[in-house]
């Protein structure tokens, strides 16, 4: 079968498999991604899947050789921009959801204006300069948004390091907290994954209501 | 006594947050400083002195996404 699903079968089978009550918040859910490599990427994959009706991917990065190892891209991406390449994709697992792209670099100049419209941020970058940024930026001029965060998940350590924290009232912070990337112990699909995953689920839980870790 | 990153200590002299971040060898551009359960912004670190009952926690970013 390869002809395009309607939007009231998809809803349908949303809604089958969440419940009409809770697919209404995930359909009404605004989030914006910041950062589309390990983190960023199943993050949004995990979202798109569930019907969560409104993604802002941010990136201004190029998909290279290197991220196949860990990131939901395939060759065929290689050399285009993450923002297209993600927003293709999801769109073959639902094309009725409203994606926002911005290909452009987070700074302390433009982030106001780029975050000024979502209400879940979900950093996801890779350098400690540019997570520690988002999240200063974030929590100084959006201090009524809800942020999700992470820190630590390169190399094959144990699972169970990695852990969800609500360090303030908007601010929750996933990741075993020390784990950088180094010689044999770089960052690998599956921890990253694992730890993508803590985030989108506490971000599935703020869309449905739930605070607690 | 103040309480950093959970530790209960005692400050030899009055510090401001950028002095104690010097001091311990932070890399302010990798961090966040809550201070009192309240985001403490950047420009304010070198005018904010730690004083008796604060509490203080750093979060240090490591690399990888």
């Amino acid at each position: 079968m390869n002809e395009k699903l309607t939007k009231e079968e998809i809803m349908a089978a949303l809604n089958e498999r969440h419940s009409p009550e809770k697919q209404a918040l995930l359909s009404e859910g605004r989030v914006a991604i910041a950062g589309l490599g390990g983190l960023g990427s199943n993050v949004a994959y995990a979202l798109a899947r569930i019907g969560v009706g409104h993604l802002h991917l941010i990136d201004f990065d190029v998909v290279d050789i290197t991220n196949l190892n860990r990131q939901q891209y395939f060759m065929e991406h290689l050399g285009m921009y993450k923002t297209d390449a993600l927003k293709s994709l999801l769109l073959k697992i639902n094309p009725y959801l409203d994606i926002q792209t911005d290909c452009v670099k987070v700074t302390e100049e433009n982030i106001v204006d780029l975050l000024r419209d979502d209400s879940i941020i979900c950093e996801a970058f890779d350098r400690p300069e540019a997570k520690a940024m988002l999240v200063n930026g974030v929590l100084e001029h959006f201090p009524e948004k809800k942020l999700v965060s992470a820190t630590g998940m390169a190399g094959y350590g144990s699972n169970n390091t990695i852990r969800t924290k609500r360090l303030m009232k908007n601010f929750y912070l996933c990741g075993d907290g020390v784990t950088e990337p180094e010689y044999g112990n770089g960052l690998m699909a599956p921890r990253v994954a694992i730890c993508a995953a803590h985030e989108a689920n506490m971000i599935t839980r703020l869309i449905l209501g739930e605070e607690e870790i | 006594m103040v309480t950093i990153n959970g530790n209960q200590t005692t400050l030899s002299t009055d510090l401001t947050v950028a002095e104690y971040l010097e001091q311990n060898n932070y890399q302010t551009n990798r961090i966040v400083v809550e201070l009192n359960e309240e985001i403490l912004p950047k420009y304010l670190y070198s005018e904010t002195r730690l004083k008796d009952g604060d509490s203080m926690e750093i979060v240090t970013f490591v690399g990888g996404g």
